[in-house]
């Protein structure tokens, strides 16, 4: 009995106030929803429609959707974390060292691989295929999968609040030889592997999805240089993501080979080598930053060429820009470790290179704001997140720029000033980019628009605390303040800068609270807001030309595009659209191949965790034999009959 | 909202969190902004040449920003409205060329300030270098004075105005960080390595030092003092030491490698070179590894 659940036993159960708390108001959560779902009878609804879809527009809604919760998990864990400092600067917390150190990391985990990348995953789903004229992502049951691995994840990493009750206190890399056997010998760390590696493993496959998506399918006149530059960034990160995402993988593999077989890749002894995984680590994550701010620079070029009514200003610079900015990102890793003890000339070299990045970036932001010259700019929501995103992001670049710096860097590495660098870039930079896209296409998703005064009050909301929690920490950066500290002396006078600090969190909260606020009075209010044009922006792209919501075939007939800025052109040339001849178009079927396969991965993951390895076989038996019926199965596509679309079609009237 | 309010409350709080700063920092004592060494007062310059180049960029961001949505917002009636205007390729030429400036002088700046400052690189000085062996330790850091023959745990002191060379290795504890921010910075400690950091004090004065990389329960109190005192002081500090430390054997020693947190100031006499002793364990020829996982046995 003891080893039918390899480490597995009663007192992995919760027993701690966290995890009890944790375990309780997940299983309250999970029994809420069962049975809500099953008095308004929608269990049969969720499956068909939504689960088991391979339409990237509900694939791209429920990634948003469950990185919403994971935001608010984040989100959660940070004012855990800040109240904590605060606490702290009294003497004492209510936290151990131990679990805010599983907090911090949590945090990081949390907010990179499932609030980010699940919200630009979700709005690369949505988006991408309709701006270059395409029905569907080149592998839709690949898309579907590739959902459905990162919730396995997203389970895993939320599961230990039941099971184990620890995460890993390693930081958000889980650094070596920290992460090994020999400092962390509980299960926590093994969360962290497996929880990224079945994420991971999703992100990969979309990565490879979107660039085939991309290369392949775009509509007949769409050259490259035609592209919307969302198209572009989202082009460039997903090659970001095929470069770098088998590195981590690989990386993972061998930290996990040290704690499982007892190998040497990253420990101290035995010939193994830590600064190693330093290097492998970053090789992958710095490009993962640029894989989330690259598609952000893309939203922020849509929406202010929409919003200024104008073209984007120098567009072919503009992707030389991005391409520049990906091919650099790969170049620069080695500025994460400056105080590794490399020599000046390799430090000095990598800090050069790093510096070079902003060169693009700069001239970037001049584009943009050429782009409203001379423009009639319209200042909605969307507008707003790019302006405070020009706010936050020139002083984070500018923090970035000093990290660069290797002498400087020597003095704020793995200080509260190299957090609020990131936080600055990843929320300023990153989040407000995805923020202002999905306000930006929201009505595009629902056929109605959100609020616009509760979206601003948010926006302001974001804006104000973002400056209030992470100034005070670029000062306690400066007073030598290093980062994940659970513990400091009540004499050294930082309490106050933690104090504000936590302020800012609770405007930001409340400007999160003023999105809730926004979705539901929009959801309510939702006639009065509606748009059924399905181009309530006056937008420039190919995504607006279709009604909204879009029919689940998007487009009747693909779009021949002529300019870029397609659907402007088309809008501007004036002439009647004439009624075209339909015809059947094959979609593919649903599939459950997907949640299947996800599941026995998330079963082979737990039971890896805890070494029950009869489970281990018994999950991978389960992926082959579903990928082997899915091969299968030649039955994939439906067709939707030319009369079924043209009877949709001419309700929207646009046929002159 | 409408624009007028948007901007002033917009401007308003760019004051109030510049003059908020301002006041904090220069009423504060602010580690990075008041250094007591040469090498902390070098990167202190840096950063704050770093700072001015970035004001050339961010201001001219934030006003032609603000300027070009205030001019051109929809609302304003007198500005002509040019949609096609979209590929002045003098201006692409100007926008390239802003940035490109600035990190040209960065760039020339940043290889000749890493050459200067290399940590590995004593710092100039009539006086010879005194040595320092750290050792960082689950949770405390240990130094080891080998030509004083002595050692001290989570307090270190030197004479001012001497060059301080550490040498910096780890014994069965994660990869971390040396950190004393007034004199300078960040150097890791990680076992089987040696690396190095050298500083300099021009005062005397006792300077908190803490341990900046993540590496376990105790990392947050893994904190030192370092005191910089007169040549006299030192002498007498060690001699103190050495006469009334007890001896750093082995059977000490492997108490020391036990995990403790917040662990006190401790001063020893050593026995030998404990420091080449530390770092041999870790060379894969050495036979002796195999003890390091059960240390604690004997
Ligand atoms: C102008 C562009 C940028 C420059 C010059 C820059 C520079 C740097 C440098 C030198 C570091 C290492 C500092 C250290 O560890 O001591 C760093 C850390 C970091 N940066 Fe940036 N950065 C830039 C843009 C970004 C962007 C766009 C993002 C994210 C969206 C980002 C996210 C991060 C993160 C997450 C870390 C630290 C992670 C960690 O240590 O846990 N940076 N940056
Ligand atoms: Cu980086």
């Amino acid at each position: 009995m003891e080893d039918l659940f390899g480490k597995l036993t009663l007192q992995a159960l919760p027993h701690e106030w966290f995890t009890i708390g944790g375990a309780i108001s997940m299983t309250a959560g999970g029994l809420g929803a069962i049975l809500l779902l099953t008095y308004l009878k929608r269990w049969k609804w969720l499956w068909t429609e939504w689960l088991t879809s391979t339409d990237p527009k509900k694939i791209g809604v429920m990634y948003i959707t469950v990185a919403v919760f994971m935001l608010f998990r984040g989100v959660l864990d940070a004012v855990l974390l800040w109240l904590h400092q605060v606490l702290a600067g009294g003497g004492q917390g209510y936290l151990t060292a131990d679990h805010f150190q599983q907090i911090s990391t949590a945090h990081g985990v949390i907010m990179v691989f499932f609030v980010a990348m699940g919200l630009l995953f979700g709005l690369m789903n949505i988006i991408v295929p309709l701006q270059i004229g395409a029905r569907d992502l080149a592998f839709p049951f690949l898309n579907s999968l590739g959902f459905w691995l990162y919730v396995a994840g997203a389970i895993l990493i939320n599961i230990f609040f039941v099971f184990g009750g620890e995460f890993a206190a390693t930081g958000w890399l889980a650094i070596a030889p920290l992460s090994g056997l020999e400092f962390s010998p509980g299960v926590g760390v093994d969360y962290w592997i497996w929880s990224l590696q079945i994420s991971g493993l999703g992100t990969l496959i979309g990565g490879i999805n979107f660039i085939v998506t991309i290369l392949k399918m775009r509509a007949p006149g769409m050259t490259l240089m035609r592209m919307p530059l969302f198209v572009w960034t989202t082009l460039c990160s997903m090659i970001l993501v095929v470069s770098v995402f088998p590195i981590l993988t690989m990386t993972i593999i061998l930290l996990n080979l040290d704690r499982l077989l007892g190998m040497h890749f990253f420990t101290t002894g035995f010939g193994g080598n830590p600064m190693m995984y330093t290097n492998l680590i970053w090789m992958w994550g710095h490009p993962e930053v640029y894989i989330l701010i690259l598609p952000a620079f893309g939203i922020y070029s849509e929406i202010v060429a929409t919003f200024s009514g104008k073209r984007l200003f120098g567009y072919t610079t503009a992707v030389v820009a991005v391409v520049a900015v990906t091919l650099l990102s790969t170049l620069v890793w080695l500025h994460h470790f400056f105080t590794m003890g490399a020599d000046a000339n390799v430090n000095a070299f990598f800090g050069i290179m790093t510096m070079i990045i902003a060169i693009p970036t700069g001239a970037q932001i001049f584009n943009w704001i050429a782009t409203m010259y001379k423009g009639k700019i319209r200042l909605t929501t969307p507008m707003l997140w790019f302006l405070g995103f020009v706010a936050t992001f020139t002083f984070g670049g500018m923090a970035g720029v000093m990290l660069a710096i290797p002498p400087i860097d020597y003095q704020v590495h793995n200080s509260l000033f190299l957090v609020a660098h990131f936080h600055t870039m990843a929320i300023g930079g990153a989040l407000f980019g995805l923020f202002a896209g999905i306000s930006y296409w929201f009505p595009k998703v629902f056929g109605f628009k959100l609020n616009e005064k509760l979206g601003q009050y948010a926006f302001w909301c974001w804006l104000v605390g973002f400056f209030t929690s992470f100034v005070p920490l670029y000062i306690l950066g400066f007073m030598g303040v290093t980062r994940r500290l659970d513990t400091y002396d009540p004499s050294t006078g930082w309490q106050f800068l933690f104090l504000i600090s936590l302020l800012g969190a609770g405007i930001i909260a409340l400007g999160i609270g003023f999105q809730l606020l926004q979705i539901a009075v929009s959801i309510l209010k939702r006639k009065e807001n509606q748009n059924t044009t399905g181009d309530p922006w006056d937008g420039r792209t190919l995504e607006w030309s279709t009604s909204s919501p879009p029919p689940s075939y998007s487009f009747a007939v693909i779009p021949t595009v002529d300019d870029r800025d397609a659907f402007w052109t088309m809008k501007q040339a004036g002439k009647p659209i004439s009624k075209p001849i339909f015809v059947d178009i094959h979609a593919p079927k649903n599939t459950a191949s997907g949640i299947y396969i996800s599941a026995f991965a998330l079963i082979i993951g737990f039971s890896l965790v805890w070494h029950i390895f009869w489970l281990t076989v018994l999950g991978f038996l389960g992926v082959i034999i579903t990928v082997i019926v899915r091969t299968f199965n030649d039955d994939t596509e439906y067709t939707i009959s030319a009369s079924e679309i043209a009877k949709n079609e001419e309700k929207r009237g646009i046929y002159g | 909202m409408s624009i007028k309010p948007t901007l002033l409350l917009l401007i308003s709080l760019l004051f109030l969190i510049v003059i908020l700063v301002v006041f904090f920092i220069t009423t504060q004592d602010v580690a990075l902004l008041n250094p007591k060494g040469y090498i902390a007062q070098k990167q202190f310059e840096l950063i704050k040449f770093a700072v001015f180049l970035g004001l050339f960029i961010i201001i001219p961001v934030f006003s032609l920003t603000f300027f070009t949505v205030w001019k051109y917002r929809e609302e304003n009636k007198d500005k002509n409205f040019f949609p096609s205007f979209g590929n002045d390729s003098k201006m692409q030429v100007i926008f390239w060329l802003i940035p490109l400036i600035i990190i040209l002088v960065l760039t020339i700046i940043t290889w000749k300030y890493t050459h200067l400052l290399d940590p590995f690189k004593s710092v100039a000085s009539e006086k010879p270098p005194i040595v320092i062996q750290v050792v960082a330790l689950r949770w405390k850091w240990l130094f080891i004075y080998p030509e004083q023959g002595i050692a001290s745990v989570n307090f270190v002191q030197f004479p001012k105005k001497t060059p301080v060379q550490f040498k910096l290795t780890a014994d069965e504890a994660p990869m971390n960080s040396f950190w004393i921010p007034k004199l300078g910075g960040q150097m890791y400690a990680m076992t089987g390595m040696q690396t190095q950091l050298n500083l300099i004090a021009d005062s005397r004065e006792e300077f908190s030092g803490s341990a900046a990389e993540i590496s376990g329960a105790g990392f947050g109190k893994m904190r030192f003092t370092a005191k910089s005192s007169t040549e006299e002081d030192f002498e007498k500090w060690v001699n103190e030491t050495r006469s009334l430390g007890k001896e750093l054997t082995q059977y000490e020693y492997d108490k020391l490698l036990k995990p403790s947190e917040g662990n006190p100031v401790e001063y020893f006499s050593i026995y030998d070179d404990l420091y080449n002793v530390i770092l041999a364990k870790y060379q894969p020829q050495n036979g002796s590894q195999i003890n390091h996982y059960n240390h604690t046995n004997y």
